[in-house]
């Protein structure tokens, strides 16, 4: 795993591991909601990459959340608005 | 333009609700119960004479000036000490009165050395005002009789003179040093005439004693005994401007006392809300740093960073960083550059900075070094009540009864709230503090720490729980709190998850190091006691599980109705002098001003009508998002406004090599810091005293910053930021910051009624200022919560990834001192290095002996990131397996040791645990001996060619 992978599977399976007790009847959407709110597209786009890849490392819950990211396409030049 | 006079009534204002009515000199004067006689005849604008009151503290009744005669009663009672009473009339002026104050004065003035025109109090002494004032015009005595007229003066603190000769012997002084700094450094030695003003012990001089250089006694002193260094060179001023001090969120208010455009010396004003007249020695003193050798004033470039700098005008500078930029991003893309605002500038110059990027920039590639101190307060505050601040003003403390302290330092790092803290402390409030560190407020003069739970690092959320334990299995809960303002699934679900055996005193004390005993005792103490306040600080946020402890001691307050009044609260002590504001005006990545998520589309539509560009909807990345970027290629241009990121953040290999990979990085600072040794561009910044704005402190307080003088650098930041956005093709016009605060309150619902003239109106607001609350908001959530109901979240206990182990079984904990502030970058250059030149090691003697290491010895302190080298000081305030260090010195670096860990929601820096080990050393580390070698190089300036 590369060392960037590494640090983003930490950090996600750090916020996993706040939601699981939360009373929340889902927290892989809470998780999923945080990385989407928090995390910048190209973080994300790199733990999805790492997902499809395998996703070595990832905690269960944190695996689910990842899994219903929306794929997010990394802009090239300008705005599109 | 005039000097700003501040009226002394003599005695401290008395907060009675009751009124008296009197007479004094003809006019009836009603005034609370209590009031002395002086005050009450100040508030009839009549200035009975005085030498030994002042109104910062008691009266004391010594000189004898200030008799008065009342009707009915025999003699002549002093009207500072006594009190008003219903019905009195009283006589200021009386032939008795006349003949009894000039007899005193004359003694005092034969013993005073006459040399009244060259002295520097000439024009501000009360002791020359007074003798005009009785008429004093000879002296019977003569001179010649023994006097004081020979003593030496104490020269030692760098910023103030003791000169004796010219002592009153009043005692203001010593009191100020008691009552409003609570020192307990000055002492009246011996009796009768040989009395005299000492600081310590007779051996001691001021800089030798227990003295922390506040100016208190300076400030009280009514005779040029205690004089500004300052101002003996300079003289007296003849204009002054309110202003707010630029070093801690603290944000005392000073009178910047000007001749021209020269600052004479920085006097704390009486009416500044936060600090009440009160200063520490850097606000008061440490403003040298302005006119340093080392400042930068031209900007300056360079193609690569091996290249010496190359002075430019600011053309030349502001297109270099505007096409550097635009080529970034038309090679790697939009997101590719990004930005960094600064808690050191002021809220507008935040405010742009941000815009900047994401109008100019195209993207929401924004952070401020809150990120690395308080984004977990943010983030915690906001789950639990749906504010991201704290909940008091500061005068809260006079009415609290227990105060909690966790990982905060307020003496060192808060130091005039210290002081506010510690007078209610002596007063009887009770006193709970939870640091690995015996920090100085444990046991301090007339204070004494009822609870210090001196836990390992890394384990608040554990301890946190086990107090909730304690209160909720003890049945100590505010059931009635819980019931009318909080979600009660969401508190029934954590009543029972605190209180699982896990989370019990008796599993947590022996992981964490404490005693459970000492734990059910603070719980029960902070529930029962009456209000309780909660102080906290980095040594809360700093951590892996920074926002879930936030979140702990939001539920604590919450579980025991410590909340909604004056006394109670939770309150984060903010490090710099605008955290709080950085964090307001929308520096996070994920957000715009005033805490909206950068994806509400309500939000981001009026942003992008007044500011007439799209704005991105997903959030950017946060510091050490982008530090991880340019090591990947995908981020490759940053402009950082006063910000020192390689010296404060964390893992100082992992960000060098980040800035190393930078294409463009362009840095606007007043010196050239760490950071600037990779930068390319290098932009001159302004101090807190060449521009106007605003900072907001940590009790949400918005104070004016005011200009007292012309930018050296020539240009104010604000107005650097907004020729970068112009070269950038995005126009930001603004003549003034007034006209930004003016476009904030029209953006954030919290801040929609603050503006400048509001401002120098009420002096300062607090936040929330709107429609609901036209001046402010002192305490949050009366009545209810900000959010609606208050929202009890689960803080399960996780360990952080970084442990001790047979390589590294120490845990380093870090801090900083009352002289010294962040990086060090401005109080390094002041006269403040006398207090601390550099960065030690604190060790137990334990672990010491164990390495053989003695006390002053160099010690290499290793991590699994980095090492560098420090002398070691032996010291039982640290337990058996913690070390402790500060962060002021290039020369050490204490980050090449920190990780990367950090905050599972905000990812700010697990600063304050890292697994370390200590032993014995030569001397430097080789980069440190390189270092100096190494910073001379990338700081050579090439001299400028002639024809340029
Ligand atoms: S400067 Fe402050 S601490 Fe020092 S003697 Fe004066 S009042 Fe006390
Ligand atoms: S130093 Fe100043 S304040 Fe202190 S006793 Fe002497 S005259 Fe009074
Ligand atoms: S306490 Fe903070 S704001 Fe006040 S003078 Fe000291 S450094 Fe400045
Ligand atoms: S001022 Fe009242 S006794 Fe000195």
């Amino acid at each position: 795993m590369s060392a960037s992978a590494e640090k983003l599977v930490t950090m996600a399976n750090q916020i996993g591991r706040f939601f699981v007790p939360q009373r929340d009847a889902d927290p892989a959407a809470a998780i999923a909601d945080h990385l989407e709110k928090f995390w910048d597209p190209r973080m994300r786009a790199a733990i999805v990459a790492h997902l499809a890849a395998g996703g070595a490392g990832l905690d269960g819950p944190v695996r689910e959340a990842v899994g219903r990211l929306k794929t997010v396409k990394i802009p090239e030049k300008g705005l599109s608005a | 333009m005039s000097l700003v006079h501040e009226i002394d009534y003599g005695t401290p204002v008395s907060k009675s609700a009751e009124t008296v009515k009197l007479t004094i000199d003809g006019n009836e004067v009603v005034v609370p119960a209590g009031t002395s006689i002086m005050r009450a005849a100040m508030d009839a604008g009549i200035q009975v004479p005085k030498l030994c009151a002042t109104d910062s503290v008691d009266a004391f009744g010594s000189c004898r000036l200030c008799l008065v005669e009342i009707a009915g009663r025999p003699g002549t009672p002093a009207s500072c000490t006594t009190p008003v009473a219903a019905g009195m009339v009283v006589s200021t002026q009386t032939e008795r009165l006349k003949q009894v104050r000039k007899g005193v004065m004359e003694l005092y003035i034969s013993d005073h050395p006459l040399d009244c025109l060259t002295c520097a109090a000439n024009g501000d002494c009360e002791l020359q005002d007074m003798a005009g004032a009785v008429g004093l015009r000879d002296v019977r005595y003569g001179y010649a009789g023994e006097n004081h007229l020979k003593l030496e003066k104490d020269e030692s603190n760098p910023y103030f003179t003791f000169d004796a000769s010219k002592c009153i012997v009043c005692s203001r002084c010593v009191r100020a040093c008691e009552e409003v700094q609570g020192t307990f450094a000055l002492t009246i030695q011996g009796r009768g005439f040989d009395s005299k003003v000492s600081a310590g012990m007779l051996s001691d001089n001021f800089l030798s004693s227990e003295c922390v250089s506040c100016g208190a006694c300076v400030q009280a002193c009514p005779t040029a005994t205690l004089s500004e260094k300052s101002l003996i060179d300079i003289g007296q001023p003849e204009h002054s401007v309110v202003t707010t001090c630029a070093y801690c969120g603290v944000g005392c208010s000073f009178k910047a006392e000007m001749r021209g455009e020269e600052l004479v010396r920085m006097v704390p004003y009486k009416e500044g809300k936060a600090n009440h007249g009160h200063s520490c020695v850097k606000g008061r003193f440490a403003w040298g740093y302005a006119n340093h050798k080392e400042r930068i004033l031209n900007p300056m470039i360079r193609e690569s960073i091996d290249q010496p700098w190359r002075e430019v005008s600011w053309e030349v500078a502001i297109d270099r960083v505007a096409s550097e930029f635009k080529r970034l991003q038309s090679k790697h893309g939009r997101l590719a550059i990004g930005g960094i605002t600064s808690s050191r500038c002021t809220n507008e110059e935040t405010y742009l900075v941000q815009k900047l990027v994401r109008g100019g920039f195209g993207n929401n590639n924004v952070d401020t070094c809150a990120r690395v101190c308080h984004s977990p307060t943010g983030y915690g505050l906001r789950a639990t009540f749906g504010t991201s601040a704290g909940t008091q003003d500061f005068d809260s403390v006079d009415q609290s009864d227990v105060i909690l302290i966790i990982g905060a330092n307020p003496t060192d790092a808060h130091p005039v709230f210290a002081s506010r803290m510690k007078k209610r402390l002596r007063a009887g409030a009770k006193l709970i503090v939870i640091d690995p560190r015996r920090t100085d407020i444990v046991r301090m003069p007339h204070i004494e720490a009822q609870y210090h739970l001196p836990l390992r690092p890394g384990t608040n959320a554990a301890i946190l729980n086990a107090l909730a334990h304690t209160i909720v299995t003890e049945g100590l809960v505010d059931e009635a709190f819980v019931r009318d303002f909080c979600d009660l699934d969401a508190f029934e679900h954590w009543a029972t998850f605190v209180s699982e055996p896990q989370n019990s005193p008796e599993t947590v004390g022996p992981m964490a190091g404490v005693s459970s005993e000492a734990i059910r005792g603070a719980a029960r103490l902070y529930a029962t006691g009456g209000n309780g306040a909660i102080y906290y600080g980095l040594g809360v946020t700093e951590h892996s599980q920074g926002t879930t402890a936030v979140m702990a001691l939001a539920n604590l307050a919450m579980a025991t109705g410590n909340l909604g009044r004056q006394g109670v609260g939770v309150n984060p002590l903010r490090g710099q002098n605008n955290v709080q504001g950085a964090c307001d005006m929308g520096s996070f990545p994920h957000e715009l001003t005033g805490y909206r998520h950068i994806s509400d589309d309500a939000t981001r539509t009026m942003f992008e009508k007044l500011w007439g560009v799209p704005l991105d909807n997903e959030p950017g990345l946060r510091i050490p998002n982008m530090f991880d970027a340019a090591i990947d290629g995908t981020f490759r241009g940053i402009y950082v406004q006063g910000e020192d990121i390689l010296q404060s953040d964390p893992n100082t290999v992992h960000v060098k090599k980040a800035l190393a990979a930078m294409e463009c990085v362009v840095v606007q600072d007043l010196f050239l810091n760490e950071t600037a040794n990779y930068a390319h561009v290098f932009l001159p910044g302004s101090t807190f005293l060449e521009k106007d704005g605003t900072f907001t402190n940590a009790e949400r307080r918005i104070n004016r910053v005011r200009k007292v003088m012309t930018p050296k650098n020539g240009m104010a930041d604000w107005e650097i930021t907004l020729a970068i956005a112009k070269a950038m093709g995005f126009e930001m016009p603004y003549n003034h910051p007034s006209e930004i605060m003016d476009e904030i309150a029209a953006l954030t619902p919290t801040f929609a009624g603050v503006s400048y003239d509001l401002l120098d109106k009420e002096g300062s607001v607090q936040w929330p200022c709107n429609e609901k609350a036209p001046t402010g908001t002192p305490i949050m959530h009366i009545g209810g919560f900000a959010r609606g109901k208050g929202n009890f979240m689960i803080t399960e206990y996780v360990a952080t990834d970084e442990k001790v182990g047979p390589r590294f079984p120490l845990l380093l904990t870090t801090g900083r001192i009352l002289s010294q502030y962040n990086v060090g970058a401005q109080t390094r250059r002041t006269e403040n290095v006398v207090w601390h030149d550099e960065d030690v090691l604190e060790i137990h003697p334990h672990d010491a002996e164990e390495r053989g290491v003695r006390d002053g010895d160099w010690v290499k302190l290793d991590s699994r990131a980095g090492g560098t080298a420090l002398h070691a000081r032996i010291t039982d305030r640290v337990a058996p397996g913690v070390v402790y260090t500060t962060f002021h010195h290039p020369e050490t670096q204490a980050n090449v040791v920190t990780t990367e860990f950090s905050d599972w929601a905000t990812n700010c820096p697990e600063y304050k645990v890292t697994a370390v080990q200590v032993s014995p050393s030569n001397g430097p580390s080789e980069w440190q001996k390189d270092y100096v070698e190494q910073a001379r190089q990338s700081r050579r300036i090439a001299t400028k060619v002639a024809a340029e």
